[in-house]
């Protein structure tokens, strides 16, 4: 089995996640740059985490021989914070790494004015920086926020083929399934999707444009979720094409209309990381 | 060492590459959205006829090479600081290549900072001799603690000296009493300079 988790903030994550994803078949993962816990007050706070998730990450990803993209955004929750506005002016140097696959997550914490103004503008460098866009669905007031986000992205003119609208649940996936839009669910423990539900939802409105990622950071979350999905997909009846289109084609076709998802050789081999060259210097 | 001809002949200024060098060359601020691009761009393949370099390596040397002399040192300060792994890398290894004196130093520096072997191999390069004694024998010190081959540090015979010496053999002596070893690239440095 071979799954791209499409949503993981392995920032939050320990390196026995990374030895423990590879072990339940995960080959590659997209992480969001996003909030964390502590809420930050400066630009270089910002610079600091996207070096990170550019430079960081990817490496001890490799050790694991998983293969590690990002997506990079202002979130809009910080959004709301004048001292973090600068940020919006450092995305574009970002936006051009080999290892960014989309703009994101953007989208509504609160629905504030100044939220509106950054999701807006974060969509408009999607569409200059030929990139996709990673939309995040407020946890409070839901529905609301999906329909006020998918107008949003109408407005911005971006391709809704390259719009995935994340978080989706029971309430919100109908209005997400006729416009064009990919639909993303979270895996959790406790709230956003369990695995069950998520295979209802699939019986429900079929595999076409559905990510399923576990979108697993510094909360109660679970990194092997995707796989608990693929293992209850398959004893629902879902043959193992259908979990690999979940689990691996969608999110690779998605990220892919970046230019920039670089999975051949994991998606050749499909074996686990064998060489150790990165660790003896690689040069 | 390596020259910028050498790496002009093996990646030559042709297609993409060939207008980005002229775009730098007119437009020095052009240079921090072609940088990034150009893994994308040229390929990554490593290169037989300049070892230890890649294509996209050569390239980035390349367009730094083409700014204007009094340019170079900030944009490769600037694209260091916002560059991912392989745009420092790049950036750290055209140092010796490129007309910035000493200003290259504090990015040898926070690069053997860094937990990237990849990184700290980058700075044991030829610009490695403007370090310090004592900032170039820990460097040397991580590679072996992180596993990285002594092979990449330049001048290494040359440069090793007694105190060097004496960090890597307590080193060893706490590896050995932990019932594990160094690599025999290290030992056979430590030998050397003990005149074994």
């Amino acid at each position: 089995m071979r799954i791209l988790d499409p949503h993981i903030h392995m920032t939050s994550r320990t390196t026995d996640d990374y030895e423990r994803m590879a072990a339940a078949g995960v080959r590659a993962v997209v992480e969001p740059a996003f909030w964390l816990g502590q809420p930050r007050t400066n630009p270089g706070s910002f610079t600091d985490y996207f070096d990170s998730l550019v430079g960081w990450e990817p490496f001890r990803a490799s050790q694991f021989g998983i293969r590690h993209h990002a997506t990079i955004a202002l979130n809009p929750k910080e959004a709301n914070d004048p001292r973090c506005r600068e940020v919006l002016g450092l995305l574009p140097r970002y936006l051009e790494k080999d290892g960014v696959v989309a703009v994101g997550e953007v989208g509504y914490d609160s629905m504030t004015p100044e939220e509106d103004e950054v999701f807006a503008a974060q969509l408009a460098l999607a569409i200059e920086h030929e990139l996709p866009a990673l939309v995040h669905t407020p946890h409070r007031d839901k529905a609301r926020g999906t329909r006020r986000s998918l107008a949003v992205v109408a407005e911005s003119g971006i391709d809704p083929g390259r719009v995935v609208l994340d978080h989706l649940n029971e309430v919100t996936v109908g209005l997400v399934r006729d416009t064009g839009c990919w639909l993303g669910f979270s895996i959790y423990p406790d709230t956003k999707m369990s695995p069950p539900r998520m295979v209802r939802i699939l019986q429900q409105y079929g595999l076409e444009r559905m990510l399923v990622n576990s979108a697993a950071d510094w909360g109660r979350s679970d990194p092997l979720l995707t796989r608990a999905t693929a293992d209850a997909m398959l004893e629902a009846g879902f043959t193992e094409d259908d979990v690999d289109r979940v689990m691996w084609r969608n999110p690779v076709e998605f990220y892919g209309q970046s230019g920039r998802l670089d999975v051949s050789a994991v998606a050749e081999t499909g074996a686990t990381f064998a060489g150790n060259s990165i660790q003896r210097g690689g040069s | 060492m390596t020259t910028l001809d050498e790496l002009r002949a093996v990646v030559p200024a042709q297609g993409w590459l060939g207008e980005a060098l002229e775009r730098v060359a007119a437009d020095p601020a052009a240079i921090g959205r072609l940088f990034p691009a150009v893994g994308r761009r040229c390929g990554r393949a490593p290169l037989p006829d300049a070892p230890g370099w890649s294509t996209d390596e050569a390239a980035r040397a390349l367009l730094l090479a083409a700014l204007p002399a009094e340019r170079v040192a900030a944009e490769a300060e600037t694209l260091y600081r916002y560059g991912d792994a392989a745009e420092k890398r790049a950036v750290l290894k055209a140092l010796p290549l490129l007309p910035v004196g000493d200003a290259g130093v504090p990015l040898l520096r926070d690069a053997i900072r860094t937990n990237d072997p990849r990184l700290v191999a980058a700075a044991l390069g030829p610009y490695a001799r403007r370090l310090d004694d004592a900032a170039w024998r820990q460097a040397v010190l991580k590679c072996v603690f992180m596993g990285v081959p002594l092979a990449v540090v330049d001048h290494l015979d040359e440069r090793a000296d007694a105190e060097l010496a004496t960090m890597l053999a307590g080193l060893l002596e706490e590896r050995r009493a932990a019932g594990r070893d160094l690599a025999p690239d290290v030992l056979a440095l430590l030998d050397r300079l003990k005149g074994v």
